[in-house]
């Protein structure tokens, strides 16, 4: 590639600024954030709230903190669906699940559950499975609005299907259907799945270790990270997890490029589980 | 201005013009190639496997944070939004859909005309939607180049229509004048 030096573009220079800004008031780190995604996500935000700048979105969200929640709807939040990838479920019911059979009592990280689809779908794997009451799920994600979400576990019917699909897919043996019930055009998950869930507000950023997991699954989330912070979160997870325990990531994340990556060894490859080395 | 990447997309018949265009591309071309083609989220990518053999450049299914490396085709992989850093690597993302597509062709064009400006080619092909019509018009925003294949001439014209609307500086040309287009663009 040439190495042409294009000079920062004023939206780039707000964008940093900004950054910067909700670091240094309100401790909220995207800076380490991968930029073209972030710069995405800003220019929606900067159009749907009807702001003429990023610099004025700065100045809103410092004067004002009724800005920055629906500023982190738009840093944060994202779609995600029950089940994605069926065949990572299958791999942990088939693969994972009978190691974790073998202790008394299991401790199991969502990192970044956003709206819960991944808590719902693992607490349910974990029911069928028979580990549901020897589990204590931990959700956190940075954003109170979406761990408010994952605790309602309230879903739009029209993506019921989707997840039943999905569900069926990744070897499930009860049937979704027995996990919620419909009201109107929404589905409301049943709480047992919850009732023995921690949500918490916890940055991968700038918090410290959750520790003696034996599983955590954190997928489309490092994604979003530079290389940098990549490491640093893959070395959390590193002193997160029991010795053998399991980081399941996401289909187009890898553990490679990380300085931490010793610690760990490939389990099921295709599907990104890894297991923490003994040592 | 030198080109620094190609982006293309397409979906529906892409894969015939894609057929067209992609093995015609000569062994020393001197930019990455970037391909969106609308493909179903859980089906296994085959369009690399399809294009490796048929293609004098590597083909190869982007990677999040790999560098873009002149004369390598990367195809957006299913599921995953596929955007350009202005550091010349890549970034996939699983953001929400746009225009009901993940991976879209806007995304990844407003992102290469946003990291290579006047430096980007984009070309927008056959398809059935208006993917890819905001994100040409980004590319001609930013001074890039933008190539629609002749609406006529495609199998279906919507998509081609859709950026030729939204983008009226963009050249229309059938598949042939689009490979002879890139060619001249890169030996300038």
């Amino acid at each position: 590639m040439d190495a042409e030096v294009v000079s920062e573009s004023i939206e780039d220079i707000e964008i940093q600024l900004l950054l910067d800004a909700l670091y240094r008031h309100y401790h909220y780190d995207f800076r380490h954030y991968a930029r073209a995604s972030i710069k995405r996500r800003l220019l929606q935000a900067r159009t749907q709230l009807g702001y003429d700048s990023i610099s004025a979105i700065q100045s809103a969200v410092l004067h004002d903190e009724t800005i920055l929640p629906r500023l982190l709807n738009f840093l944060t939040v994202q779609v995600s669906e029950m089940f994605r990838d069926p065949s990572y479920f299958r791999a942990l019911r088939e693969k994972v699940v009978p190691h974790l059979r073998t202790y008394p009592s299991l401790k199991v990280w969502v990192a970044g559950c956003s709206h819960g689809e991944e808590l719902y779908s693992l607490s349910i794997l974990f029911a069928e499975e028979g580990l549901a009451d020897r589990t204590m799920f931990y959700a956190t994600d940075i954003n109170p609005a979406a761990l408010r979400a994952a605790q309602a576990g309230v879903y739009p019917l029209d993506r019921i299907r989707l997840f039943t699909e999905n569900h069926r897919l990744s070897g499930g043996h009860s049937s979704l259907s027995d996990h919620y019930t419909a009201n109107y055009d929404r589905a409301v998950f049943d709480k047992s799945l919850r009732k023995r869930t921690v949500f918490s507000d916890h940055s991968l950023v700038t918090d410290a270790a959750f520790g003696e997991m034996h599983l955590i699954s954190c997928r489309n989330v490092l994604i979003y990270f530079d290389r940098e912070l990549q490491d640093r979160v893959v070395g959390l997870f590193g002193e997160s997890l029991v010795r053998g325990g399991f980081l399941g990531i996401g289909s187009k994340e890898s553990l490679r490029f990380s300085a931490h990556a010793n610690q760990f060894a490939d389990f099921v490859r295709t599907e990104r589980i890894y297991r923490r080395n003994a040592r | 201005m030198s080109v620094r990447a190609v982006v293309i997309g397409t979906s529906a018949g892409g894969v015939q013009a894609l057929s067209h265009v992609l093995p015609a591309l000569p062994a020393d071309f001197p930019a990455p190639v970037l391909v969106v083609v609308h493909v179903p989220p859980r089906r296994k990518n085959a369009l690399v496997a399809l294009f490796a053999n048929k293609c004098q450049l590597a083909v190869k299914e982007a990677e999040d944070k790999e560098p873009l490396a002149p004369g390598t085709i990367y195809f957006a992989p299913p599921d995953y939004h596929l955007l350009v850093e202005t550091s010349g690597t890549i970034a996939l993302s699983s953001d929400e859909a746009v225009n009901y597509s993940r991976p879209a062709i806007d995304v990844l064009f407003e992102s290469a005309a946003d990291a290579f400006g006047p430096g980007t080619v984009g070309i927008v092909m056959t398809g059935a939607n208006y993917d890819g019509a905001q994100g040409l018009r980004a590319v001609c925003a930013a001074g890039g180049h933008g190539i629609v294949q002749t609406p006529a001439t495609a199998e279906v014209a919507t998509m081609p229509e859709a950026a030729l609307a939204a983008c009226p500086d963009a050249q229309a040309m059938r598949l042939e004048e689009i490979e002879h287009a890139l060619e001249a663009m890169l030996a300038r």
